[in-house]
């Protein structure tokens, strides 16, 4: 049986706490004694992306602090905007009735998202800093140690996905952060001195290594949508199959129609590069029109042209490339008004 | 690191352990428990062969901490019979041949029973959503959805 | 009114109430007093030499008991006698990436794991080779010394009636080359072992293992320990479908760690080294040449098939012939020539998968018939039924056909499908296509050569009337425990549920070969009828004379001995089996059963190919083609299977939904494929099973021709109904947009490559396969080179800081 690695497991209950907890354990430092060079502590929410990694010996922590105990950690709540604790889970914001129905690209991005099992588990705190993908890397201590180990847990080593490449080049792979970058969210930390809030369209990077502008001393603590008055939004994605895996390719689009007419829009993707992308030369076509296919061809042209897949997903690179046209194109014609 | 102390809620009994705080709830209650029954192909959350409820919910052991279960109310396949009556989805798993090897069955009746639970008739279509995190590779599902079938219609 | 009470009847399986409370016990649901845990080291080289094994850090790890390494089980091992090129252990060479060097045991298994990093193993790295083409070709690298030409592993050459006049009194002829992609079996349960050696010199082995009887042989050999010293029991397999059926390292390294620790040692093996065990299906390069007159009748037919064997035998041979044997008995076929290669490459070993061998050239021919079809403009339905060999037939290759419905499948599916209506009626991305086949019901000859029977069974019955059958068939989810029992049950006048089975173990169950070649029922069928028949003739007699009835007369059904005239006069069978017992002694009978002579032919190679009977199935699939994507969607597989007769029909049924599901999953996603060495996909997630949300809504439908040489007439049903699925689908996304697909996997990026879509330049193309030996996969080592690039060219791009 494959089997965690040894760790110490600690239980806030509280955020700030958990902040504490992360700076007193030496967070952001990397611990050089086990093998390859590792995160001395690691947050953990519902596990189910960062314990499959440790059991590959992806990482391999000293200190877990797990965010299971913090008090109000779940929940949905609303006024005007809409609020979602980064503890609840990806179930809960996938039946939950008022986002299916003003915020419909979280629900069915949320929906999507591996199996009804891991979504019960994982939350969408835990979606949202989901740690990147490469079939060079998400490959157990034996195959890594076979492989020569790959740039991300060796600094030492090549790219294997293009060995000359000077970034990592690991896949945004989370089903909801495109929808929740169609719905323009942002997200709230919390660290030991405070909060603050940051767009979520800020937080990520293009380096698969550290894919998020997010200090390792700071915890998510909440995401905010903006009200949805006019909204409509979908989320369409890539995947072999249709439960278990990762997207290979997504596209989330949101529009606000005033009567027949596009008043704003935001179309985004993921698991086409290292970041998830708000593509705002696919958006900008869009306002002002009815949605008439030639636009939607624009906006499609738009996403197909920042669409940089690699070979290092399932699938191949035409046809994510391709999906990702189709599916703006096929996402877009569903936001018409009926 | 020392083993610690854990008292678990499973199938009804308090349960009361040493185990080590990196094994998870599939370790602990295959190994300490005895609790075989609930079965493991992947120990990666990619297969859906250890799922038990927790609190009537279907997770994953593989990927479960039993620290963090706390006074959650664990059942595993074991715990679906009461005393001499078997729960109505293993006499119509038996009936339609829905197990064939029976190794995701344990798993795949933990789904089906949070399902059933759940919902009194569910559809084709939303048995085969429910069970879409239990690969079976013997049957085609096809046997499985009808035993559910069935069994929702008994209860 | 069925004549019988139990066959026919859809009853639960005997075992089923173990699987559905968790009271089954799998091997590594085996916990043992003392029990250590063992972990296996792996090679990380695809191909090398072992200069050095270095495990004294490894041993002196605080909770590490023992280390074995391939130094200590030398001996050559491998489920076939004449081929036996693997170790227990690699001994002074690794051939793949991920084949077993060493092995711990430890007090527990985290400690286990921990030590494999302590084990230091010096390699000197080889030259490996990936492809079926460098290995034809390669003579200054050698995988096996052995080998006399390059790479070969295997050649055969077979010819059949007069081809030259076959082709040239042909009015076409078709030449098509074919690629069938490997693939793997996933079974849920990985591979798992619990060796005990006890205090009296005994070692027992619990091992998930299809064939515990092979199992028994080899471990002798490999561990020096006299077989009547060993016991092997198969506990219920959890999923094996051809995966367990060699012999495995963790099998001898369990059982020698336990005889140098004297504690009980389980080996499991995690999901990634279930893909190194492999075993599975080859892929298989294949040209086909058909010869046909106008109408369609076949005049000869040149089959070639290459194989990609990975670096050991396994079952090999049998594979090699299996690729060309069985391609004969479908359609009438007067003229054949078979020439097979199977090559070795440095990659997981490939072994029998459901259909072992025949998977392959089944999907190629009937593609090829689809398109004989199409060229002569015949409904590919009704011209299969035109061709098909009859019944009670010789085959060209001299196999010989008892009992044959492959016309009644071909009915059946027209009955319920529709085809010939709705082919080629549909809008373009919907698709219906159609395939048929055949399968044996276990292989005419054992894989050692002896004279003894291939099944044996004992029945007991006891004075409480408890009927108790012994036989080493294997439950691997076949239902073969089932099987047991209800052919006892049917033959002795009472239900499967009173029945004990025990199987799969060495010492309480007289021989069976095992759970592989679809050969159980069949087989093991017929040695518990053999014996179950002995005891219902003391009891009718002893029924018979009790009641003062003659015993013609005398029926047996639901506990009871009754007169066929007046049911009421019966006697009870715990009664009759008190009166037996008196006057015979205690009621034991035993059964064997051995395949006729004369089912095949007497030339070398003749051994591979008969079976006392052969299945036959055909299946319509049905399609849906995303024409911008790529993606193929399949809606609905029906497929029709001649079982001969189904002893519980809701287990057939099973096992042939099950069999379309697979072959689904293999034409559709499934790949064991590999970047320089690595195998690319070695997880559940990246191996794409399938889940409830792809697999085709699935259709089975039972046609019975009742063998007379079967059990009740029963054959098999477990293996044949996956092999039309795979072509049908290729031939229903044919229907769907016009292009063939002569290779598998069917992925989006071909349809897209096939529609003119993959890119703004794309040209669309009729036929995606391969047109020769050499139009493989460009550059095998790419991926090798990936692996051991430096960070030079990094380095010169990084902007100087």
């Amino acid at each position: 049986m494959l089997r965690l690695p040894r760790f110490r497991l600690i239980e806030p209950r509280s955020y700030g706490e958990a902040a504490q907890l992360l700076a007193e354990n030496g967070a952001g430092q990397l611990d050089r004694a086990r093998g390859t060079p590792t995160l001395r502590v690691m947050l953990v929410a519902g596990g189910t992306d960062l314990f499959p990694n440790m059991k590959r010996r992806q990482f391999t922590p000293e200190v877990l602090i797990s965010l299971a105990r913090v008090h109000d950690a779940a929940g949905i709540q609303r006024n005007g905007h809409l609020d979602i604790s980064a503890g609840t889970t990806l179930t809960a914001v996938a039946s939950d009735a008022g986002i299916r129905e003003g915020y419909t690209a979280l629900a069915q991005a949320a929906e999507v998202v591996s199996t009804p099992q891991l979504r019960n588990m994982g939350t969408i705190g835990g979606n949202i800093c989901l740690d990147t993908r490469c079939n060079w890397y998400d490959q157990s201590l034996f195959w890594r140690t076979a492989e020569g180990f790959c740039m991300k847990t060796n600094p030492d080593v090549v790219c294997r996905v293009a060995t000359s490449s000077p970034k990592c080049l690991a896949v945004a792979s989370a089903d909801t952060v495109p929808a929740l970058l169609a719905l323009g969210a942002s997200v709230h930390f919390e660290d030991a001195g405070g909060a603050r809030e940051v767009p979520l369209s800020e937080l990520y990077r293009e380096d698969g290594i550290r894919p998020m502008a997010m200090r390792q001393d700071e915890v998510l603590t909440d995401i905010t949508l903006p009200e949805s008055e006019g909204w409509r939004s979908t989320y369409m994605k890539l995947r072999d199959r249709n439960s278990f895996d990762f997207p290979i390719a997504a596209v989330a689009a949101a529009v606000r129609w005033d009567g027949t007419t596009v008043t704003a829009a935001r179309v985004a993707i993921t698991a086409l590069g290292s970041r998830p992308v708000l593509v705002e030369d696919a958006a900008r076509p869009l306002v002002g029109t009815r949605l008439d296919d030639v636009t939607i061809a624009l906006a499609a042209e738009a996403v197909h042209k920042v669409a940089r897949p690699m070979d290092n997903t399932s699938g191949t690179i035409s046809q994510r490339k391709r999906a990702a046209l189709v599916f703006t194109e096929r996402a877009l014609r569903s936001l018409r008004p009926a | 690191m020392s083993k610690q102390l854990i008292t678990l809620h499973v199938n009804g009994e308090p349960r009361t352990i040493a185990a080590d705080p990196h094994h998870t709830l599939l370790e602990v209650l295959r190994e300490e428990l005895g609790l075989t029954g609930t079965k493991h192909g992947c120990e990666l959350g990619e297969c859906g062969a250890c799922t038990v409820l927790v609190d009537g919910i279907p997770v994953l052991a593989c990927l479960t901490l039993p620290a963090l279960v706390g006074e959650g109310e664990v059942t595993t396949v074991e715990g679906l019979a009461t005393g001499e009556s078997l729960h109505p989805l293993q006499i119509a798993f038996a009936e339609e041949g829905a197990a064939q090897c029976g190794y995701c069955t344990p798993g795949m009746l933990m789904t089906a029973k949070a399902l059933l639970d759940a919902t009194a008739r569910p559809t084709r279509d939303e048995i085969a959503h429910a069970i879409s995190g239990n690969l079976c590779r013997c049957t085609g599902y096809t046997a499985i959805y009808e035993a559910i079938e069935k069994a929702a219609a008994r209860s | 009114m069925s004549e019988f009470s139990v066959i026919g009847r859809r009853l639960p399986k005997v075992n089923s109430w173990a699987h559905l409370t968790g009271e089954a016990r799998y091997a590594d649901d085996l916990f043992l007093p003392r029990m250590l845990y063992g972990r296996l080291l792996r090679s990380t080289r695809p191909h090398a030499r072992i200069r050095r094994v270095d495990v004294t850090r490894a041993l002196a790890h605080p909770g590490v008991l023992a280390i074995v390494t391939g130094a200590d089980m030398p001996e050559k091992m491998g489920i076939m006698p004449s081929t036996q090129d693997e170790t227990a252990l690699a001994v002074d060479r690794v051939r793949y990436v991920g084949e077993p060097v060493a092995a711990v045991a430890a007090l527990d298994e985290d400690t286990a794991f921990d030590a494999l990093s302590l084990i230091k193993v010096d390699y000197e790295d080889l030259e490996p080779i990936f492809t079926i083409e460098e290995a034809l070709e390669r003579e200054d690298v050698k995988i096996h010394d052995e080998a006399k030409r390059a790479n070969v592993f295997k050649e055969v050459h077979l010819s059949f009636g007069d081809l030259d006049a076959g082709f040239a009194s042909a009015d076409r002829v078709r030449d098509d080359w074919f690629f069938f992609e490997g693939n793997t079996h996933a079974p849920i349960e990985s591979h798992s072992a619990v060796a005990s050696y006890g205090p009296d010199d005994k070692l027992t082995l619990w091992t998930a293992t299809q064939v515990p009887h092979y199992l028994h042989r080899e471990l002798e050999k490999v561990l020096g320990l006299a077989r009547s010293r060993i016991r092997v029991i198969a506990t219920p397999n959890g999923g094996a479908f051809g995966g367990k059926s060699d012999p495995f390292g963790h099998e001898f390294a369990a059982a020698l760690l336990s005889m140098r620790t004297r504690r009980p040692v389980k080996i499991t093996l995690d999901r990634e080294e279930v893909f190194y065990a492999h075993r599975g299906r080859h892929p298989v390069k294949m040209r086909i040449r058909t010869g046909v007159k106008k109408d369609g009748e076949i005049t000869a037919v040149h089959y070639q098939s290459w194989l990609d064997g990975g670096a050991y035998a396994s079952y090999g041979i049998a594979t090699t012939y299996y690729t060309g044997a069985l391609l004969t008995v479908t359609y009438r076929i007067p003229a054949y020539k078979f020439d097979g290669v199977r090559v070795y490459t440095n990659k997981p070993p490939c072994g029998p998968k459901r259909g072992h061998g025949t998977t392959q050239p089944r999907y190629g021919f009937e593609c090829q018939i689809d398109k004989i079809a199409e060229d002569l403009g015949l409904d590919p339905l009704e011209y299969r039924k035109k061709i098909l060999q009859p019944a009670n037939s010789r085959t060209v290759n001299d196999l010989r056909i008892t009992s044959m419905g492959l016309g009644e499948c071909l009915d059946a599916l027209q009955r319920a499908t529709h085809y010939s209506e709705r082919r080629g009626q549909q809008t373009r991305g919907k698709g219906i296509g159609l395939a048929g086949s055949a399968y044996i019901s276990g292989a005419g000859l054992p894989i050692y050569w002896n004279e003894m029977p291939h099944s044996g069974a004992e029945i007991r019955i006891d004075r409480g009337g408890g009927v108790t059958v012994m036989c080493g068939t294997s439950e691997i989810g076949q239902g073969s425990d089932n099987m047991l029992a209800s052919v006892a049950a049917e033959a002795l006048g009472v239900m499967p549920g009173d029945v004990h089975v025990v199987s799969g173990d060495t010492s309480l169950a007289p021989v069976d070969l095992g759970s592989y070649s679809s050969r159980v029922t069949f087989m093991a069928g017929n040695a518990v009828r053999d014996a179950a028949m002995k005891l219902r003739a003391l009891l009718v007699a002893a029924a018979a004379a009790k009641l003062e009835i003659p015993a013609e007369r005398l029926l047996a059904a639901y506990g009871r001995i009754y007169d066929r005239n007046d049911p009421e006069k019966f006697i009870g069978f715990a009664d009759a089996a008190v009166l037996a017992e008196s006057k015979h002694g205690t009621l034991v009978a035993a059964g064997s059963y051995k395949p006729p002579k004369g089912i095949g032919g007497s030339f070398k190679g003749a051994g591979v190919g008969p079976s006392p009977a052969y299945s036959y199935q055909a299946a319509v699939a049905e399609v849906t083609v995303d024409l911008e994507t790529g993606t193929v969607t399949v809606d609905k597989i029906t497929t029709a299977h001649d079982c001969g007769r189904a002893l519980n029909p809701a287990n057939v049924e099973g096992q042939v939904e099950g069999s379309a599901y697979m072959g689904y999953g293999e034409i559709i996603g499934e790949e064991q494929v590999f970047r320089g060495g690595l195998h690319k996909k070695p997880s559940l997630l990246d191996y794409k099973i399938p889940t409830s949300l792809d697999t085709p809504v699935l259709e089975a439908i039972i046609v019975e021709s009742v063998d007379a040489e079967g059990p009740f007439g029963a054959k098999e049903a477990g293996e044949g109904p996956l092999n039309p699925v795979i072509p049908a689908i290729a031939n229903a996304v044919y229907d769907a947009i016009g292009v063939r697909f002569d290779e598998t996997p069917i992925t989006a990026e071909k349809i897209l490559t096939a529609l003119g879509k993959r890119d703004r330049r794309g040209e669309a193309k009729s036929r995606i396969g391969p047109d020769g030996l050499d139009s493989g996969k460009g550059d095998p080592k790419r991926s090798l080179r990936r692996l051991s690039a430096s960070t030079d060219a990094r380095e010169r791009k990084r902007p100087v800081d």
